[in-house]
């Protein structure tokens, strides 16, 4: 994250003086094998548990496979079903409303701890206490929500009743479902994502906001016109890794409502998990995946370059 | 260069090592050597217990097998399960349900029992009638032998119904038609207590303020409503499918049905029933147990946690009568399989019939959890619930008086659920009319069409 910052990429003070020519080459390819070796174990994970796989699932998302039996070449009819399939469309309607909103709150959340972490909140344990949802597991952070939010026996409708408001079906009406869902996940994520805001704002140096305040600029216009420009790398960064994440949800849906009510959370991971798992359909789940893929792969694309994320006004 | 060479064998040697961690394990027996080690899976923690105890008992007599038990809840359980099947490492014997068998035979997993059973000479009529009969495959394989049975009651508070001046006797004997809902509607709006308390069959019942329901919701039972309303829809002379088992023709599209579903749903509307969208979240029992429902409908294998509610007595009824005149309850059996894939056939089978020997079940019989599916060990389990203090006669009622229907065996089970369920739940929460069922079965027959 720092780096992404530094003005000075560390490697620069590496380079050894200059060699003559042959010696400069066998040393060069030392340094090549050396990095290879290095590399090596990253490389067998990559290869085996991302390369393969997602090669894999190309390849089967052109097929009718129940994971039983071997995979059937079906050509591009899984496609065509899945433009042709409610459900999809639903999903990804689904799945959009959760990135907005998940994104929108967990962003703006962010940003304002992270501001509070800079300039107020400078002990250590309040720091480390904005961190701690994250450091709970996903899984035991649902449960936690799905059983405080519970409509007849959650402890939060027993104070919505006690207040005399009518009680809400958090995870079980089709309004409130999704908004939910993007809740719990902000509750969980926003510390960290403040954290990496936070280490961002810490690389501002502290001389621009000195020639700001004496050039007379109010609070307001120094955030908008120093902090927030000279904090675009890194925010870049943040909004292209939680929205990769945020279209990913999965397990809070899964421990929660598993899709429903109706179809109102079948989100596209979990959409593709029943598809799956659930009814043996392992090629069009491939088919839905390969989708998914492409999706983020532009999403995470458009963001860089709108954002410039691999350019800093510091230079 | 000597130290890079080194290093690069050493690396080497961890990938080799890594790969090779998937593989290998135990080496296999040939067949027909009854040893070794064998897994056994099964679901239902409440019944571990007693199958640890078959396990001893089973090394007793057999010294060269030993059992290992892994118990998985029911959601990890299948996935695991065919997780397993594929990457090879799936259980030697495992717990099987009806609505889960006929993608496994379809799939050839399933080993076939039919030569065990005449070779061994397991006498088929000791188990309660169909239940053995419920696992032959279209093929006329043999997909498993029988382990226990299940049936559905009215779980009920009596409390509530003492309070309500109703009793014991009034409760086994309700009866209902999908018009009016007989004396059961009755009952369970009499049971329904809103805010200020008064009673949703007098005037002035609050049904957006209920505080206690008449009748819990556990959820819309998707296409098959186990618990939920096959005891309803099964004594209209509805069936889901156009024969049992093996059907390939679902009926949802039957005015019998949907006038069942349209009258149920109907009582979340007159706060009786909670709605749909307040049940996703605590489990129906556990509501039941906190006192906001007088009612609910469970199987008998929820008998245990029904009866374990700190300051809550439970009582048992039978099902209502329906407009044939007669009650109507789901008959599922479950039973224990081999897996076609095992590397000990041989000691698989002498447990599976083991398990499937009265020497087994009575054991768990006595442990009074589940019914067996022998008929003799069905009787100590009955005598083990009362000792307990449970009359469980309401959901043995239905095996005696033949008012079983057999829970709806077919290909496709998974697809038809994937379908119905966001069916019935958009039926069930009041956005769309029961007649909109007709719809969704067309999409169920086509998946039979294919």
């Amino acid at each position: 994250m720092m780096t992404t910052l530094t003005k000075h990429p560390p490697a620069a003070a590496h380079k050894a003086p200059q060699r003559p020519g042959r010696g400069r080459r066998m040393a060069k390819l030392r340094d090549v094998r050396i990095a290879l070796l290095f590399i090596l174990p990253a490389m067998i994970g990559l290869v085996a548990f991302c390369l393969v796989p997602t090669i894999r699932g190309v390849y089967l998302s052109f097929t009718e496979y129940s994971i039983l039996g071997e995979p059937e070449w079906i050509g591009v009819d899984n496609y065509t079903a899945i433009f042709q399939d409610e459900l999809f469309w639903n999903a990804m309607a689904v799945t959009l409303q959760y990135v907005g909103i998940n994104i929108g709150l967990q962003t703006v959340i962010a940003l304002g701890l992270a501001l509070l972490m800079h300039r107020v909140a400078k002990s250590t344990f309040v720091r480390g206490a904005l961190l701690l949802p994250f450091f709970v597991a996903n899984v035991v952070v649902a449960l936690l929500w799905f059983w405080m939010l519970d409509y007849q026996l959650g402890i939060v409708n027993e104070i919505i009743s006690w207040l005399g408001l009518p009680r809400i079906a958090f995870f079980g009406s089709e309004q409130w479902a999704i908004p939910t869902i993007a809740f719990v996940n902000v509750w969980k994520h926003m510390g960290y994502t403040a954290l990496l805001i936070f280490a961002g704002l810490q690389a501002i140096p502290h001389h621009v906001y000195e020639v700001a305040s004496l050039d007379g600029a109010s609070h307001t216009r120094t955030f908008w016109s120093i902090t927030m420009p000279l904090l675009r790398p890194v925010l870049a960064l943040v909004m292209v890794v939680s929205v990769i994440g945020s279209f990913q949800v999965f397990d809070t849906v899964s421990i929660t409502t598993g899709g429903g009510p109706i179809n109102a959370t079948r989100v596209i991971q979990m959409y593709i998990y029943q598809k799956a798992f659930g009814e043996s359909d392992f090629g069009y789940a491939s088919a839905l995946s390969v989708i998914l893929f492409v999706i983020l792969a532009l999403v995470a694309f458009i963001q860089m370059k709108f954002l410039k994320g691999n350019e800093s006004d510091l230079d | 260069m000597k130290k890079f060479l080194g290093a690069v064998a050493a690396a080497a040697a961890i990938a080799i090592s890594l790969s090779a961690c998937g593989g290998g394990g135990s080496t296999p027996t040939t067949a027909g050597e009854a040893k070794g080690e064998i897994n056994y899976w099964l679901w239902d923690s409440n019944q571990l217990p007693a199958y640890k105890e078959c396990a001893a008992n089973f090394t007793k007599a057999n010294p060269d097998i030993k059992v290992k038990i892994t118990q998985r809840g029911w959601g990890d359980y299948w996935t695991t399960l065919t997780n397993g099947f594929v990457a090879g490492n799936a259980p030697d014997v495992f717990a099987n349900h009806l609505s889960k068998y006929p993608e496994h035979a379809a799939k050839k997993q399933l080993l076939d029992l039919n030569e065990a059973v005449e070779k061994d000479g397991i006498k088929l009529d000791i188990y309660n009638e169909g239940l053995a009969d419920l696992w032959i495959g279209q093929d006329g394989k043999r997909n498993g032998l029988p382990k226990d049975w299940d049936t559905v009651g009215l779980f009920y508070n009596t409390a509530m119904t003492d309070a309500a001046g109703i009793t014991a006797e009034q409760m086994a004997s309700l009866d209902w038609n999908p018009q009016d809902g007989g004396s059961y509607e009755k009952t369970i709006a009499h049971l329904s207590v809103d805010k200020m308390g008064v009673r949703g069959d007098e005037p002035g019942f609050d049904k957006n303020n209920v505080a206690v329901y008449g009748l819990g919701l556990e959820n819309s039972g998707t296409g098959q409503g186990q618990t939920q309303w096959s005891f309803l829809t099964g004594t209209t002379g509805w069936t889901h499918t156009d024969k049992n088992p093996w059907g390939t023709k679902f009926n949802y599209d039957d005015s019998k049905f949907q006038e069942t579903i349209k009258w149920w749903a109907g009582l979340a509307n007159k706060g009786y029933m909670p709605k749909l969208e307040t049940t996703v979240g605590a489990s129906v029992a556990d509501n039941f147990g906190a006192g906001k429902a007088a009612i609910n409908t469970n199987g008998s294998w929820m008998i245990g946690q029904y009866s374990s509610y700190k300051g809550i007595k439970a009582g048992i009824a039978p099902t209502p009568v329906g407009p044939e005149g007669k009650r109507a309850s789901m008959f599922n059996g479950l039973a224990d399989s081999v897996w076609a894939g095992t590397k000990n056939p041989a000691a698989s089978v002498k447990w599976v019939e083991y398990l499937a020997s009265a020497d087994c079940q009575d054991v768990v019989a006595s442990k009074g959890v589940v019914f067996p599916a022998i008929k003799s060990s069905s009787e100590k389990a009955a005598a083990a619930f009362e000792a307990k203090g449970i009359d469980v006669s309401a959901f043995t009622t239905h095996v005696t008086d033949g008012t079983t229907i057999l829970f709806p065996i077919t290909d496709n089970s998974a697809k038809v659920d994937g379908l119905m369920g966001p069916a019935m739940d958009a039926v069930m929460s009041g956005k769309k009319d029961a007649g909109t069922l007709s719809e969704a079965n067309e999409k169920v027959n086509a998946l039979f069409k294919k």
